[in-house]
């Protein structure tokens, strides 16, 4: 079993039950996620898409469901032709309450060897976890600057 | 974000932040490799780091790893950096970098 290429930890003033509908919910994250939305019924097998603009950028399969505690899909990126290539990548959001606030912790990990999909990623997730910790705690999401390459 | 900077304030602590850069998900083994630092010194430091976000832990079978946590230090750019002001100091950094290179 190799070991994760990213673990990001983020702790937001809100419930558990709050994150977990700012995660799957597809209006809600288009609002913070720069644009990307996700649509899915989250049931374990189901698929997973994240769009901006009308476009796929990632497939998705959920792997674990459990609300509002876990969960896992898996990640492929579809708008390049060499990421669309690759083995699946795996995400994982684990919730916990912490004392008034939940600790968001996002694995993300199995990336095939030389992934062009990991460098593109790595820059994204801080950006999001920020974003999704903005729009909770002051009802605002940060601004997107389109500069930034990214559509984790 | 008193614990960020707390956390940062600290050369040994920094340089901790910068292996784990270069390298993410190091056992406290994998981190005193090569250091002049006592190992209780590390741990004291990475708890600091850990209380501060700065790091995250994850149990990989029976190791512990430790990985960089850049969301804090991303929350900061986003308090005092302007969304136009991005590119500019992208490219001053950068040329700050070559520059510097080639004193070298």
């Amino acid at each position: 079993m190799s070991k994760p290429e990213f673990v990001y930890t983020t702790f937001i003033k809100t419930t558990p039950e709050k994150l977990w509908h700012a995660l799957t919910d597809k209006e809600f994250t288009e609002s913070y996620w720069f644009g990307c939305s996700l649509t899915s019924d989250w049931k374990v097998g189901s698929r997973m898409h994240m769009d901006r603009g009308g476009k796929v950028m990632n497939e998705c399969v959920i792997l674990e469901s459990d609300p509002p505690r876990r969960l896992s899909y898996s990640w492929l990126t579809v708008f390049d032709e060499e990421m669309k290539k690759e083995r699946p990548s795996r995400v994982t959001f684990v919730l916990e309450p912490s004392s008034g606030a939940v600790k968001l912790t996002v694995t993300h990990e199995g990336f095939a060897e030389g992934s062009k999909t990991l460098p593109s990623i790595s820059g994204g997730w801080p950006m999001v976890l920020s974003s999704l910790k903005s729009i909770l705690e002051t009802g605002q999401p940060l601004a997107f600057d389109k500069t930034c390459d990214a559509e984790a | 974000m008193d614990d960020v900077f707390k956390a940062l304030a600290d050369e040994s602590r920094r340089s901790l932040l910068d292996r784990l850069h270069a390298r993410n998900g190091q056992t406290l083994n994998d981190l005193c490799d090569g250091l002049d630092m006592s190992r209780q010194a590390v741990t004291k430091h990475l708890a600091i780091l850990e209380t501060a976000n700065l790091i995250a832990t994850l149990k990989h079978g029976r190791e512990k790893l430790h990985y960089l946590n850049p969301v804090p230090i991303h929350e900061i750019g986003e308090r005092w950096i302007k969304k136009f002001d991005r590119a500019k100091l992208v490219a001053l950094g950068e040329l700050k970098r070559q520059l510097e290179k080639r004193d070298e």
